[in-house]
């Protein structure tokens, strides 16, 4: 497996397996507070229409030639993975609360149960499009991720592997534990799928302009490396220039 | 057309985020990476160093926010 392949199979697992993760809460917190009837029907419901977006997106990405590919989707990817980075950076330095799964999943629970129970062909409406509506955004951006770095790296099949492998180990914790995955470090996850969305936006952004990388996908290992120097960079320094702000405002009070 | 205006925020916010600036600076950088390139002059350098800057003024940018 090349270097480049790898990045794929992993980058697909991890980013698959953050929004796995926080699917999962949803549809947790939909069947425990609405009935697993309900929530089974919004996952399968949204699953079918993830299926829909992928056979027709798919194939219609692999005909569009490389080099654009590579242009638009790293452009895409580069920005995706610098919101991801920025919200990483600011939670690690705590400019921003970390997320927390046992948080969301108890106020989705209590959410859920103060809505009247309205039923419609034998199904909570609530709970259905609670679960629906979760697992569709979630899915998009698995979706998204492993269509742009599939076709940009030319396998699809690979990066759906990845997601695929991230799937099955997160459904299959969930049905055995049947609580939110709060021990996941979901953050540090959400940090290294920044990092690499970032990583490969570059990289193929660089490639779609024309211009090329010296030592051509090698070159991938470096852009990650300074990718992650420069992201520990910046959240040591807003970590320096958050304490020196609480320091100033206990001095005032 | 509530639901075509509902559409498109989806979008917009599924794919430019929080922070336009950002998705705006990426697409200045990666044209002037492609305006070298066509040139013939070595091109690959200026997205990295582009990279952070842009990060960082989102950074500050969320901070002022806040």
């Amino acid at each position: 497996m090349s270097t480049g392949d790898t990045f794929l199979f992993l980058s697909a697992f991890l980013a698959s397996g953050v929004e796995f993760v926080e699917a999962l809460t949803i549809v947790l917190a939909a069947g425990l507070a609405r009935g697993w009837r309900s929530s089974l029907f919004g996952l399968g419901a949204a699953t079918l229409v993830l299926a829909v977006v992928v056979a027709v997106l798919g194939p219609a990405l692999t005909a569009i030639p490389l080099q654009a590919l590579r242009l638009v989707v790293g452009a895409l990817l580069l920005v995706f993975g610098l919101q991801w980075l920025r919200k990483a950076i600011l939670r690690a330095s705590g400019y921003k609360a970390l997320h927390d799964e046992d948080e969301i999943f108890a106020r989705e629970v209590a959410e859920a149960r103060g809505v009247e129970h309205v039923e419609r062909a034998g199904v909570d409406w609530y709970g259905f499009t609670l679960s629906f509506k979760g697992v569709l955004l979630e899915g998009l951006e698995v979706v998204f991720i492993v269509l742009t770095f599939g076709s940009a790296q030319g396998s699809i099949p690979l990066a759906a592997a990845g997601a695929a492998a991230a799937l099955v180990l997160v459904a299959g914790i969930g049905v055995a534990v049947r609580a939110p995955l709060a021990r996941v470090p979901e953050n540090a996850m959400k940090f290294a799928v920044g990092v690499m969305l970032t990583t490969f936006g570059i990289f193929w952004s660089v490639e779609g302009a024309g211009a090329d990388w010296p030592g051509s996908d090698a070159a991938l290992l470096g852009v990650l490396g300074f990718v992650i120097v420069v992201s520990l960079l910046l959240v040591r320094l807003l970590q320096r220039e958050r304490r020196s702000v609480v320091r100033a405002v206990e001095v005032e009070a | 057309m509530k639901r075509l205006a509902a559409f498109g925020r989806f979008w917009w916010d599924f794919v430019i985020g929080d922070d336009w600036l950002v998705a705006a600076l990426v697409v200045v950088a990666i044209g002037a990476t492609a305006v070298l390139a066509v040139a013939g002059v070595t091109a690959w350098w200026l997205l990295p160093l582009a990279v952070p800057g842009i990060l960082w003024l989102s950074l500050r940018r969320a901070i002022r926010s806040a």
